[in-house]
């Protein structure tokens, strides 16, 4: 396996008769096998994978492809739901859940001629910073630090996604970010993450953990790739009401790293004297090297920052609650029989959620109760509302914003904070921009101290997902990480 | 009844219609509405709520609401938001029905009724769109409950009334009126039976003067009659336990249709909390004006309205007039035969003897057996003194069993009536001078008579004589 494996380069590779669909979905489905032990993929879908690249060659030979990246295997979040692939969202509850339809995003990407791998290990319902909610165990970090052989969380919610991708499981991969679960993992993993502007993907076909803040995205080893899957997934769909009619762009083809002249605002907000010197230093060096490349720097104030996570903590669980009803018993999933209809109710939500769902389910339903509402959940809008004013402020000033994508790298599985609030803090960069719908892209900078990745991020006006391309475009050719992770798994 | 029992109480009556939007598709999804089709075959991945579906607005029953609002004399507005009303029940697959709260898309409005002292005016607060949920069947086995989702998901209108009613009589009126409007807006089909449009009736009494009483809601009434006698056994049950010094729990309540009564279903403190908030998977509902006003256009003629032109046009009289208006089907059967016809004749023909077919063959208009075409030609053959009203009815019950047309029924059976006077003369006369007697027990001022000597004669005429004509030759004979 070539490390320098992309979207881009397979692409030509393919093209070029250098490789087939076929002998590069062996390759992969081997390395999955080979990587068993970093639990990355819920399912692996064999044999459907291999008969699709035998049709993407047959496609390739009769001149009859999809697109250009025709062919190329790709791995998918257990949350898409995927026609006659077992889809489970890493819950006990859908353990059993086989759906008859097919997501809107993998319909797109099949529709490009990608091919499915397998369905890949997330936090349960997307619920979790270190993929250790799932109901099929943690996934592991490809990346170990050099002071210590103990696994590292891969981060989540798409940790499998994000793992996958560091791990050259897959070249590509679909995660979902609801309050950071494809920035954070992507930041822990050193892989680029990219959540869209909420409305830019549609949400049809996704299980849904909380719907005004989910959007689906790519992780992906480089920037172009990025652009590339963003390109395919994208776009408006009439079975998503909110999803946005604003025209897409050609993201990949108009990618252009100039950033003369732009603005980049750094909110003094996420400046803490508890970040890291390493990612403090990242943080701060890219903002030169932008500088250099010729960017202004701005000094800019995002004032009701540190509000957006006990104000996600309360409309996420909120939605979720209600997100959540449908996994009953009574039409698919898990079903624990019960004495009458409540006692199944019961006994099939106690066995078939885990800790964390529940206590989110809990918060949900605590903060919408009557009585309570107002003191929650209409506060808890009004300070999305002050964050999104925050942003359209900010945005008035500067072109982009750069912010660390997490307070830390990536921890050891075993040291994951038993305080439930202190898990939540790994998304405190990230939370906000899903309450404010943006878009938002998490880069590896740099390594620490440990040699694990350290993740920057950029977040742009709504819909400027080019604008956020080219920065983190700019970023990356200039400092050209080329890190990868020791592959132990194969030793 | 009720008036003697409850003489020194108010009743106050709101009522909650939910009426089923005519729609071909359901509220979010495009699944069919059809009524009794096969359990479960008009279900969408959105209708049992599969992971990851979302719902899409029905525009059509958009515009079916603003219809009926605008047909309520209401306000529409032009921002309205669902939301989400959270429970669990086997039936509600989303474990949340979508429904609208706080923003409805129809606020206030109102319809008038005809009540024993006149007009009266009944506020609606609202109209507000929401889904409906699915049926439990409990009857179909010994030890599970099947659930047909079919219903899941249609679009229901639930309009709420104020506090307005004060008779059970009143509150019927309503629910007609209503019932009637959307009827002619073609937003509701009004089909009680079959569930389309069901009521839940509030009720409270108090004494003139004093504070307003504690409700009990009367949940799911699809009748007319069931409404009437829920509210005259609810109010007599709240009165008598005012009398007793108890009081009245504020509940909700399921009435019994076999046994007129009804029972505590839940109380207040059982109530669910239903964690109502915006459904984020919706966009707030935004309206423009030129739509609107477009959709005002399209308004047909309205009960009130064409009440009001027959009573100037056809010199109807308001009883009458309400009557033939309260149906859509049967105001235009009325107008097919009341052209160029004697509106006064017309409504006798209508709201009598069609009627009272209609009753006893237990038929709507719609599917009446006489048209209004050989309704017009009945009435033209009493119009030109052809046939006699007595025999115009025995020409409409052949119409209805044979569906011949009236002159044919005229000749077949000879019905065609004697509007000769010198036939009818000679008739009288020979009646007269038969009778000699009685005429002379007449003359002495035996006036019930009179009528003997007309039927002697229309005897005589085998029913066929013209029996005006009889009646003044024989007045004029006998005041010789």
């Amino acid at each position: 396996m070539k490390d320098s494996y992309t979207l881009k380069s397979l692409a030509v590779l393919l093209e070029n008769n250098k490789i087939s669909s076929k002998e590069l979905t062996s390759e992969y489905l081997k390395n999955i096998e080979n990587g068993k032990d970093l639990n990355c993929y819920n399912t692996i879908s064999q044999e459907k994978a291999l008969i699709d690249a035998e049709k993407s060659d047959e496609r390739r030979k009769s001149q009859n492809l999809r697109s250009k990246y025709d062919g190329i295997p790709i791995g998918i979040k257990d949350l898409f739901c995927t026609k006659g692939v077992a889809t489970t969202a890493s819950s006990k509850i859908l353990s059993n859940f086989v759906p008859n339809y097919e997501s809107t995003v993998t319909q797109n990407c099949d529709d490009a001629g990608l091919i499915s791998l397998g369905k890949l290990n997330c936090d349960e319902f997307a619920m979790g910073s270190t993929n250790k909610t799932s109901f099929f165990g943690s996934v592991k970090n490809p990346w170990k630090s050099v002071n210590s052989d103990n696994e590292l969380v891969p981060g989540g919610s798409s940790g499998g996604s994000a793992a996958a991708v560091s791990g050259d499981l897959c070249v590509a991969s679909l995660g979902t970010d609801t309050g950071g679960s494809i920035r954070q993992p992507a930041s822990f993993t050193g892989t680029v993450g990219l959540k869209p502007s909420y409305g830019r993907v549609s949400r049809w076909g996704i299980v849904a953990f909380a719907s005004s803040l989910d959007q689906a995205g790519p992780i992906t080893k480089t920037v172009e790739d990025a652009a590339i899957l963003l390109d395919i997934i994208s776009g408006h769909d009439e079975k998503d009401s909110t999803s946005s009619v604003n025209p897409k762009e050609n993201y990949y083809e108009n990618l252009n790293s100039d950033i003369k002249g732009m603005k980049i605002g750094i909110p003094k907000e996420f400046r803490s004297d508890k970040l890291p010197a390493s990612t403090q230093k990242s943080w701060d060096e890219c903002a030169n090297l932008l500088k250099t490349n010729g960017a202004e720097i701005v000094d800019i104030s995002l004032p009701h920052t540190m509000s957006a996570l006990p104000a996600y903590y309360i409309i996420a669980p909120a939605e979720a609650s209600s997100n959540l009803a449908r996994y009953d018993g009574v039409r698919y999933g898990l079903r624990v029989k019960g004495n009458d209809l409540i006692d199944m109710y019961e006994k099939t939500r106690s066995e078939g959620f885990g800790d964390e769902v529940k206590r989110r389910i809990l918060i949900g339903t605590y903060v919408l109760s009557s009585g309570y509402y107002d003191a929650y959940y209409i506060k808890a809008q009004k300070i999305r509302s002050l964050i999104k004013s925050d942003y359209v402020e900010a945005f008035k000033k500067v072109d982009a914003i750069l912010t660390p994508s997490t307070p830390s790298t990536a921890f050891e599985i075993a040291n994951e904070p038993s305080d439930p609030v202190q898990n939540y803090l790994n998304d405190i960069f990230t939370v906000p921009v899903n309450l404010a719908g943006l878009p938002g892209i998490s880069i590896p900078y740099a390594n620490d101290e440990n040699n694990l990745p350290i993740g920057l991020q950029l977040i742009t006006n709504s819909f400027e997902e080019q604008k956020l391309l080219n920065v983190a475009k700019n970023i990356e050719e200039t400092i050209n990480y080329s890190e990868t992770p020791e592959k132990w798994w194969l030793k | 009844m009720v008036a003697q029992m409850i003489e020194d109480w108010n009743l106050v009556i709101g009522i909650e219609i939910h009426a089923q939007v005519n729609s071909k598709s359901k509220l979010f999804s495009s699944s069919p509405t059809d009524f009794g089709s096969k359990p479960n075959s008009q279900v969408s991945l959105i209708d049992a709520a599969m992971p990851g579906m979302l719902p899409v607005i029905n525009k059509f029953c958009i515009e079916q609401a603003v219809k009926s609002g605008i047909g309520l004399n209401a306000k529409i507005n032009k921002k309205s938001i669902f939301d989400r009303k959270n429970y669990f029940y086997q039936d509600l697959p989303q474990g949340y029905q979508i429904s609208q709260y706080k923003d409805p898309i129809v606020g206030e409005g109102f319809v008038e009724i005809e009540t024993e002292n006149g007009q009266k005016k009944i506020g609606v607060e609202r109209l507000h769109l929401e889904q409906d949920a699915g049926k439990s069947l409990h009857d179909q086995d010994p030890n599970f409950t099947f659930v047909d989702l079919n219903r899941s998901g249609i679009a229901l209108m639930e309009i709420v009334s104020k506090p307005d009613m004060s008779s059970p009589e009143e509150a019927v009126e309503y629910v007609r009126k209503v019932r009637s409007i959307l009827r002619y807006l073609g937003t509701c089909d009004g089909n009680m039976e079959q569930g389309s449009l069901r009521a839940d009736v509030n009720v409270s009494v108090n004494k003139p003067g004093n504070e307003l009483g504690t409700r009990c809601e009367i949940k799911n009434l699809n009748s007319f009659k069931f409404i009437h006698a829920a509210i005259v056994y609810e109010a007599k049950r709240q009165i008598k336990l005012i009398e007793q010094g108890e009081s009245v729990n504020q509940e909700t309540r399921l009435f019994n249709t076999q046994s007129g009564e009804t029972r505590s279903m839940r109380s207040k403190e059982d109530a669910h909390d239903y964690r109502y908030f915006p459904d984020p998977d919706l966009l707030p509902l935004t309206l423009d004006d030129d739509w609107i006003k477009g959709l005002q256009e399209t308004i047909p003629e309205l009960p009130d309205q064409i009440k009001e032109r027959f009573i100037n046009e056809y010199s109807l009289s308001s009883y009458d007039a309400n009557i033939i208006v309260s149906d859509k089907a049967t105001s235009k059967y009325f107008e097919d035969v009341v052209k160029n016809r004697n509106p006064k004749l017309v409504t006798t023909w209508v709201t009598g003897e069609l009627f009272s077919i209609l009753n006893k063959k237990n038929l709507i208009i719609e599917d009446s057996p006489i048209t209004s075409k050989q309704l017009g030609e009945l009435v033209d053959n009493i119009e030109n003194g052809k046939i006699s009203n007595r025999q115009a009815k025995e020409v409409l019950e052949e119409m209805c069993e044979s569906g011949k047309g009236a002159l044919e029924i005229i000749d077949e059976k000879g019905l065609s009536q004697i509007s000769d006077e010198n036939e009818i003369e000679s008739l009288v006369d020979n009646v007269l001078n038969s009778n000699p007697e009685n005429v002379k027990k007449y003359k002495n001022g035996k006036d019930k008579l009179f009528g003997f000597f007309v039927g002697e004669a229309m005897k005589l005429s085998k029913g066929k004589a013209n029996p005006k004509i009889v009646n003044d030759l024989i007045k004029k004979k006998l005041s010789q």
